[in-house]
């Protein structure tokens, strides 16, 4: 099981980012927080591995970070989605969903498939 | 969350920092880890241990953020960068707006600058550079005949001179190992042989027989159907032509299934067998000012006795040079002429690169063109360059407040820099504009005999030169900004009550030097202008021999069936005929017109013994009785022909004073016989010499023949009347219907037009330099108006104070026009050592004008100095109003 974890969250870690911030500005350490409520910690095995996806997504412009201060009153740099990034969140959304169905379909299959006529 | 505003905007002050960004969010993140494992109750040394070990491996992710961090930061720069220059320009388009006169100004001039110098440009890369319109085009030699007989002076020249016999023609081809092939053309095209019938009413065609390997020597195809074929191009081969794309779209309106058809042509039905590519225009290559509409074959069998007939082009084979060339038909001309007793020509051949012959002639012209224009953009640049700093001074305290408040050098520079490459590109557009313009109005100057003119556009080499120019202006304008920033102290142009006061004098002085040198290129070229001028005028003052005005010329057509008797009448009716319109009052009939195609054949006095080798051969035109009085010609001695010189009768001719002096050694030849051919004649008649081949050269020995007694070349009917040529054409073409209905609609073309178009190259030329000449004029004595403006601005007070001390208006205007006048002169005295330069170089394009002409250097000086007493005598007449007590008052 813990195999799997990783190598889903290499395709997917990008879209989870984006998903995470939808409800607002948040720092890296908020965002492994809250990937590890939201998935039962399925996911994040090692949080180091969250920084470079979150800083390539700032360098394509889909998240801008600006330095704040946290809840507990330290300097902390917040992200953001931006107008790009909320677009790019969409198309992954439906990419996956078409993905996911069709695994599903196929994985849910209880007979083999009729042979074509002709 | 409480964004800290715009952090990152500070971190920029001690420059940007990826390393010391990744490493605070970093260690932001474990410490909140530990915060929290803490707060769940773990030791803080542990907690430490667990979050570094939840984190995974540190130093690998800050290197990646290291690496990430400094890639934005870049591209961070370039934004800004550009951002910089997008707020430059944006800056520099509200300055401009608000100066108005000075970027129309600008841009105006830079647009004229650019425009001339990207239209000549494109007009030398089609006439000079381009490659001609074949393959391989290198490859391709023009044969010219007679060499020596020209060069020794025995020769005239004229188009029998340097052209060859088919016999010439056919033993070169034979012998020649330099070749690939070698093909010829008719040059003695006339317009008079081909009425295109079976497509509307009968239409008179340009034609040009062409041997049939000649399109595959240039390596030419046709767009549609196919070339002649060998058989076609044989003595009673089946008659075929081949049309210009220009012809087939123009009257058959591009059919697509012409190939095929057949039309008249005279008395023959031919078929055209195919159409050439729209890029090859004949006229424009071989023959400027004529356009060809049909192609048909050259039969070497029909022509072989007519005669020096072909115009012989041939291209090398890959490993033969044209020195090499030359070589071989040095040895191999002179051993057929001593093969071939009876051959009458010289054919020591010159040979030389097609394109050389085509446009060789116009380099000198095109180079002085450019080189008119390369110095409209020289003033240009040094007129802007003046109004820049006019502009800068205007400017000093806004510069220097923005120097103040932090604005580096360089910003500034880069301001100025951002200004005038709005300006740039808004001039080099209009002169874009302006050389499409100019370039197309070219191409379609049908009127105008110059090569490959009808190919003139704005290329690619055009649009770089284009860029060049403005790129060129780009630079001087970088150096005189950057000269004038670093000159700029910052608490002088603050501390200054008036605007730009103390720069004030130096600039003055380097300004006035701008100026002198403004003059001094306009001179250069209003004197070259002059020159130019005078000798256009010299050559309009030609005697021609023959009067343009008042005449007027049609084609005709009639079928004699080659009998001459029949000829004599059927000429004889149509110019009793048209004489019969009210309004005309002499008709004449010629085959071949002055300033036109010519031939010669020989004529000798008889009784005159003649040293060897001396030319004794005329031009020849066959004419009808009347022709001479219809033309304006002068008869100086005897008569003009008769309708009774009949091919019974005797025969008679009728020569020019240069072939009396030249063949009857200054003997009265009137009444003498003389061999012409195998014929005996009289002569009956001497005229006064006329212009044959062109304005400017000096007559041929010519003699007239009468129509009815020598086979003429098709037939010009001229036509004297004070009637307005359109109230003329109507009756002619009527009266020739009614007697010939197969009359083709040929156009009723004044006299002048001929003459015009002789002439047109050099009018052409003319006109551009004089055009050019006025601009640079134009350009500087705006430079002058602007220096002398801006002084009396500056000396305002000193004026004032003049005047009040009792000085007249009239002495101030005489003080400042005089200061106008002063910078003038030593302008014109530099301009007149530069034009005296220039015009040696000019000397090969003049026409009895030396150089040196006094009058021109004087007219075109006096108009300088007019030119500029008036710039100056503009701003001289506001000095004169200065109201002295204001001027104090506000001191």
């Amino acid at each position: 099981m813990e195999h799997t974890s990783l190598e889903l969250l290499r395709g997917t870690l990008d879209v989870i980012i984006l998903k995470a911030l939808v409800w607002g500005p948040m720092h890296g350490y908020g965002i492994t927080k809250l990937i590890r409520r939201q998935t039962d910690d399925a996911l994040l095995v090692e949080e180091g591995t969250l920084y470079p996806a979150l800083w390539r997504l700032e360098n394509k412009g889909f998240v801008e970070a600006e330095w704040g201060v946290s809840e507990n009153n330290r300097k902390a740099k917040f992200y953001s989605l931006t107008e790009l990034g909320r677009r790019q969140l969409q198309l992954e959304t439906k990419r996956w969903e078409a993905y996911a169905a069709a695994v599903g379909k196929m994985l849910g299959a209880v007979r083999p498939p009729l042979a074509e006529e002709g | 969350m409480d964004p800290i505003p715009r952090w990152r905007r500070y971190a920029r002050l001690t420059g940007p920092n990826a390393g010391a960004d990744v490493d605070e969010e970093l260690r932001f993140h474990i410490q909140a880890k530990i915060d929290d494992l803490v707060g769940q109750g773990m030791d803080p040394a542990e907690a430490r241990r667990e979050a570094e070990r939840q984190f995974g491996d540190l130093e690998t992710v800050r290197a990646t953020g290291l690496r990430l961090g400094q890639e934005r930061e870049r591209r961070m720069e370039w934004k800004d960068y550009w951002a910089g220059w997008r707020q430059d320009v944006r800056y520099g388009m509200r300055t401009l707006r608000r100066d108005r006169s000075y970027a129309i100004i600008t841009i105006l001039v830079l647009a004229i600058g650019i425009g001339t110098n990207t239209a000549v440009f494109s007009v030398l890369n089609a006439v000079l550079l381009r490659p001609l319109p074949f393959a391989q085009p290198d490859q391709l030699v023009w044969f010219t005949s007679a060499r020596d007989s020209i060069q020794s002076g025995k020769a005239a020249g004229g188009l029998s001179w340097v052209t060859y016999t088919v016999a010439a023609f056919e033993e070169f081809e034979r012998n020649n190992r330099s070749f690939q092939q070698v093909t010829s053309y008719n040059p003695f095209f006339g317009n008079s042989e081909y009425t295109l019938r079976g497509a509307g009413e009968p239409q008179p065609v340009n034609g040009v027989m062409v041997a049939g390997n000649f399109f595959q020597t240039l390596g030419l195809q046709p767009v549609k159907g196919r070339l002649f074929t060998e058989e076609e191009c044989q003595r009673g081969g089946r008659p075929a032509m081949l049309l210009s794309h220009g012809f087939w779209q123009r009257h058959f309106n591009g059919d697509p299934e012409i190939v095929g058809k057949n039309f008249a042509i005279g008395k023959e039905s031919v078929t055209v067998v195919g159409v050439l590519p729209p890029s090859f225009d004949f006229g424009s290559v071989f023959s400027p000012g004529f356009r060809v509409d049909i192609y048909v074959p050259l039969i070497y069998d029909v022509v072989r006795n007519w005669g020096n007939t072909l115009a012989v082009v041939g291209r090398l084979k890959p490993t033969a040079t044209i020195a090499s060339a030359q070589a071989e038909a040095d040895v191999l001309f002179p051993q057929f002429k001593a093969a071939h007793k009876e051959w009458w020509g010289d054919y020591t051949s010159s040979l030389s690169a097609l394109r050389e012959y085509v446009s060789g002639k116009l380099r000198r012209p095109l180079l002085v063109l450019w080189s008119a224009v390369g110095l409209i953009m020289l003033i240009v640049c040094v007129n802007l360059s003046n109004l820049l700093l006019a502009r800068a001074a205007a400017r000093s305290k806004e510069f220097a407040i923005r120097g103040a408040l932090g604005a580096g050098r360089g910003r500034l520079f880069r301001q100025l820099l951002a200004e005038n490459l709005v300006l740039t590109a808004a001039g080099a557009t209009g002169g874009l504009a302006l050389a499409i313009g100019l370039t197309r109005y070219l191409a379609h100057q049908e009127s105008l005999a110059l090569p490959l003119l009808s190919s003139v556009r704005v290329d690619g080499p055009a649009l770089w030169w284009m860029l060049a120019m403005a790129a060129a202006w780009m630079l001087v304008f970088a150096i005189v900004a950057g000269f004038r920033i670093s000159a700029t102290k910052i608490q002088n142009a603050l501390k200054d009550t008036g605007p730009g006061m103390s720069a004030g004098r130096g600039q003055e002085r380097m300004r006035s030097v701008l100026v002198v040198s403004e003059v001094a290129l306009a001179c250069v070229l209003v004197v070259g202008a002059g020159l130019l001028l005078r000798s256009f005028l010299h050559v309009m003052d030609v005697d021609l021999g023959f009067d343009p005005s008042h005449a007027a010329v049609i084609r005709i057509d009639y079928d004699d069936s080659g009998d001459a008797s029949r000829r004599g009448a059927i000429l004889q009716e149509t110019i009793r005929r048209i004489e019969e319109i009210p309004g005309v009052e002499r008709a004449g009939i010629t085959d071949m017109l002055p300033l036109g195609r010519n031939r010669s054949w020989g004529l000798a006095a008889k009784g005159v013994s003649y040293q060897d080798g001396e030319d004794r051969s005329a031009l020849v035109r066959i004419v009808t009785p009347g022709y001479l009085e219809a033309m304006g010609i002068r008869l100086q001695k005897g008569r003009d022909f008769t309708w009774r010189d009949t091919a019974e009768g005797e025969r008679a001719v009728i020569i020019n004073e240069t072939a009396a002096r030249r063949f009857w050694h200054g003997q009265d030849a009137l009444g003498r016989l003389a061999q012409q051919g195998r014929n005996e004649v009289r002569v009956v008649g001497v005229v006064a010499d006329l212009r044959q081949h062109s304005l400017e050269q000096d007559a041929s020995p010519e003699m007239f023949l009468p129509a009815t007694q020598a086979y003429p070349e098709g037939a010009e009917l001229v036509i004297r009347s004070r009637l307005d040529n359109d109230a003329l054409a109507p009756a002619v073409m009527s009266t020739l219907r009614g007697f010939n209905p197969g009359q083709p609609a040929a156009p009723l073309r004044p006299v002048r037009g001929i003459v015009d178009l002789s002439v047109s190259p050099r009018r052409f030329f003319v006109l551009l330099v004089t055009g050019f000449a006025a601009i640079g004029l134009l350009l500087a004595a705006i430079g002058i108006y602007g220096v002398i403006s801006y002084s009396v601005a500056l000396r305002r007070q000193e004026i004032g104070i003049r005047m009040a001390l009792g000085a007249s208006g009239a002495q101030v205007q005489l003080d400042v026009v005089g200061r106008a006048l002063r910078l003038a002169l030593t302008g014109m005295v530099l301009g007149g050592l530069g034009s005296l330069a220039a015009s040696s170089a000019i000397s090969a394009l003049l026409y009895g004008t030396e150089p040196t002409d006094t009058a021109t250097f004087a007219a075109m000086v006096s108009l300088i100095a007019a030119i500029a007493a008036v710039a100056g005598y503009l701003p001289a007449r506001k000095a004169s109003r200065i109201d002295p007590w204001r001027v104090i008052r506000s001191a």
